[in-house]
């Protein structure tokens, strides 16, 4: 039974720059794994610079959970394994060969095979990392039976990217994909999509799903308000999730038998000359896809949306999870009397502009100047206009800055991850960095639920 | 405007860490700041960050307030000319208020953001914004004769007591401009209070009684002003109360903008509103002979600092209820207090200020039943799902 939710808090950001719907091919020639994507991941290498590997030969495992190893998502010479302080790993880079070779795990058919060949084909080829799991946003466990799976079919975040020109013609790994975790979960896996669209027939043709619709602004597109809308977490629970170009990497190792980290990502911001989609790999480094298609200098290079993605450097490499490069312009300047003038063409959730009168059509060029000083919460009943969770968002928060577990518990913090107070960020008057805050209180927690 | 941001920067190595004049350093870091919205770019989190900041929030709750400013100065010659019996223009009767009120704003401003500034530097905090409306509120709120040291020795009460010695602000209890009224009205009633005070210099022989003055010792109703003129606000009493029409373009403006809560503003219209016309009812049965009872209930919304209160009191989001549900109750029962006040305690002309103070102090309990609903809301699901 699909069943359609309306999301009424929220805020969708238009920004200028939104990728144009073709899609090109670009080779990137460097790619990289980074262990700062996967949250509570220790690494241990298993291989050295200089080492040739194939795509889905394993480079790295988890000490604290030996069983999720990571592989290179492409053939060729491993090139440098870069640490920082303390010598924590922070990327291993790879130079692909021109002729991709793969590791072969074997075709076949996910239906006929048990759950524990499933979670080992995956286990082994390096494709399980992406599967994570709620509360905590880690990687998923293969011995937890999640109460569900989670699949976001589109995405409403800034500048988000179109799911359905990503899928378009993989019907058969995507449903291949779907089938292999069918069998991962005693539940229901649920495919969420916009509502009042023209969904992608990949989608809405798929089996084994429950389809549901979403109406409203962002963060709708969010997994974690659609978990909070359809089945709630409680303590103890365990949710699986995934993005669809993740779930067409499970196929693809059942249908074709290899780790085929082909991705297809969006290039978007106001400062690109003409954005659009490329196709390349997991981990692509951005070198040669924003080459001569940069607008000036003053940017920031972002791997995500404006609003959860981390900055990268000019050279730097798409993250695991991200199917998205958003390159702002730096907001390194001062503004005479700023706080103080109308303001026209200023973008604000709060009406205290008078940009409210352009309507919510218009799209803005958004940089990332702070626009104010780091002050103590003064205003209230801000956060909950954007956050569409029955939680109270500032109780939350404040909970985790005074390091109060029973309070953090008792008021949802299991329900949530710091995806979801992006937009509360965004808003915030008092200019607190409170996805960071969120990440704090849920790595206590998974500490302490350990 | 390249000019005055080379110069602030050729001085800014002073005031920072090391520098000769280091010790001025949230000083400094507030002018510029007032000049400039900093270079800050996003470090971590969202790259993007809404153009509202405390700055703006507070300065749109100011521009709010300008129009009952205006007026009461206005309406302070006014009354003086009324009583002595003189016509005046009306550029004459604004600058007699402007003359009385204007220094009373300039010593609220200046002892409270001295003290502020002081507890800045010495915490090594920017200096907050929030004194802004607080010290544009406080001379508002005091009769228009009100000696200046008085003001002053009020502003730095609410500010230390009120504000700092809980952390300054965001951290406070109590709403800091309605604790230097209460220090006033406590410390200093004789000047607080009566019928002497509330026009500026007036003549002996009138009768300078607020409305709500006339009502406490029971005189029949025709002595009072018409409620037009108490809506527009032609009658005596603090500086910045008497219209409740301006008071409530202000309130217009912030709920427009956002800034201020419309439900609070609303529930404690509802809740006084409600109360009175319950008295309304029941007066002639219960007490016959307090002829408050039968007041028309929208009077108290138009007399007095009932307008004012809800509209800018209440609404301070620091000391009120923070969660929405919390804020109808909140704002209900700030309403319901204040007519019970006035109504029923013969000790107080006015019970606004007492109703929120009181409320203030309440608003966390409040809240914590609110929030506590939340948690058990989440904890039967949880129970639903393991049986």
């Amino acid at each position: 039974m699909s069943k359609t939710i309306t999301i009424k808090q929220g805020l969708n950001i238009n920004l200028q720059g939104e990728a144009e719907k073709i899609i090109a091919e670009v080779e990137a020639g460097h790619y990289a794994i980074k262990p700062i994507d996967f949250h509570g991941v220790f690494p241990k290498m298993l291989i050295h610079e200089g080492d040739k590997v194939k795509a889905g030969t394993q480079i790295f495992y988890d000490k604290y959970r030996d069983n999720i190893k990571f592989s290179s998502p492409v053939s060729g010479t491993v090139k440098e394994i870069r640490r920082g302080a303390k010598r924590a790993l922070l990327e291993v880079s790879i130079e692909a060969d021109t002729e991709q070779s793969f590791v072969d795990f074997g075709k076949a058919d996910p239906n006929t095979l048990k759950r524990e060949a499933i979670i080992e084909k995956m286990l082994q080829s390096g494709v399980w990392p992406v599967i994570r799991q709620r509360p905590y946003t880690v990687i998923a466990d293969p011995k937890d039976d999640p109460k569900a799976i989670f699949i976001s079919g589109f995405d409403s975040a800034p500048l988000g990217v179109d799911f359905d020109l990503i899928v378009h013609g993989q019907g058969e790994t995507f449903q291949a994909g779907i089938n292999a975790l069918k069998k991962l979960t005693s539940g229901i896996i649920h495919l969420n999509l916009p509502a009042g669209d023209a969904n992608s027939k990949v989608f809405t043709n798929s089996k084994n799903v429950q389809i549901n619709f979403f109406k409203g602004p962002h963060p709708a597109g969010n997994v974690g308000t659609q978990i909070n809308k359809i089945d709630p977490i409680n303590k103890g629970e365990i949710v699986w999730f995934l993005r669809p170009q993740e779930v067409i990497t499970i196929g693809r190792l059942f249908l074709e038998g290899r780790f085929n980290a082909e991705r297809i990502i969006a290039l978007t911001g106001s400062e690109v000359k003409s954005p659009k989609y490329y196709k390349t790999k997991l981990g692509a480094s951005i070198a040669e896809i924003i080459r001569n298609n940069i607008t000036q200098s003053n940017v920031r290079y972002i791997s995500g949306n404006a609003l959860t993605g981390r900055k990268i450097d000019k050279n730097g490499f798409i993250g695991f999870y991200d199917a998205q490069i958003t390159v702002l312009p730096e907001g390194n300047y001062f503004e005479f009397f700023g706080w103080a003038l109308p303001g026209f063409g200023k973008f604000s959730f709060s009406k205290s502009f008078p940009t409210f009168l352009n309507g919510k059509n218009k799209k803005y060029r958004l940089d990332t100047n702070l626009h104010g000083g780091e002050r103590a919460f003064v205003m209230t009943g801000e956060m909950e206009k954007v956050f569409p969770f029955d939680i109270y968002p500032m109780q939350l928060i404040k909970s985790i800055i005074v390091d109060d577990i029973d309070a953090m518990e008792q008021l949802g913090i299991y329900e949530v991850d710091e995806e979801d107070f992006a937009l509360v960020e965004y808003i915030d008057t008092s200019k607190t960095d409170i996805q960071e805050i969120v990440r704090r209180g849920i790595d206590m927690m998974r500490k302490e639920m350990s | 405007m390249k000019a005055l941001r080379d110069a602030i920067d050729k001085i800014k190595p002073q005031f920072e860490k090391g520098g000769k004049l280091s010790y001025l350093q949230s000083t400094f870091d507030a002018f510029e700041t007032f000049l400039f919205v900093p270079n800050k770019t996003t470090k971590i989190g969202s790259h993007i960050r809404d153009h509202i900041d405390m700055k703006r929030t507070m300065s749109v709750v100011v521009i709010a307030i300008i129009p009952a400013l205006l007026f009461g100065m206005w309406n302070v010659g006014y009354q003086y000319n009324l009583s002595h019996g003189e016509a005046a223009s009306l550029w004459d009767n604004f600058l007699f208020g402007f003359i009385k009120v204007f220094p009373i704003i300039v010593v609220s401003y200046g002892v409270g953001l001295g003290i502020e500034f002081i507890f800045a530097q010495f915490r090594g905090h920017e200096v907050n914004e929030g004194f802004l409306v607080s010290g544009m509120l406080i001379p508002l709120i005091v009769p228009p004769d009100t000696p200046l040291w008085m003001v002053a020795l009020a502003t730095a009460f609410a500010v230390v007591i009120g504000k700092e010695v809980f952390g300054g602000t965001g951290m406070n209890i109590l709403n800091p401009a309605l604790t230097a009224r209460a220090f006033l009205f406590f410390a200093y009633p004789s000047d607080m209070s009566g019928d002497k005070v509330w026009i500026a210099e007036k003549a002996d022989a009138y009768s300078g009684a607020t409305p709500l003055g006339n009502l406490l010792t029971n005189q029949p109703f025709d002595t009072l002003p018409s409620a037009s003129d108490m809506f527009w606000g032609f009658i005596p009493g603090s500086v910045g109360e008497t219209s409740t029409f301006l008071i409530l373009v202000g309130a217009l403006i912030l709920m427009i903008t956002g800034i201020g809560s419309w439900r609070i503003m609303l529930s404690v219209f509802l809740g006084g509103f409600g109360l009175a016309a319950l008295f309304n009812l029941i007066g002639p049965y219960v007490a016959p002979d307090n002829a408050y009872m039968a007041l028309p209930a929208y009077y108290h919304l138009i007399m007095g600092g009932f307008a004012f209160g809800a509209v800018f009191m209440a609404t301070d989001p620091v000391s009120a209820s923070q969660t929405n549900k919390g804020k109808w109750i909140y704002g209900i029962l700030i309403g319901v207090m204040a007519v019970l006040i006035r109504v029923l305690n013969p000790a107080y002309p006015e019970g606004m200020m007492l109703a929120i103070l009181f409320m203030n102090v309440f608003a966390p309990l409040i809240d914590h039943y609110v929030v506590e609903g939340n948690i058990k809301k989440r904890m039967k699901r949880a129970k639903l799902a393991t049986a």
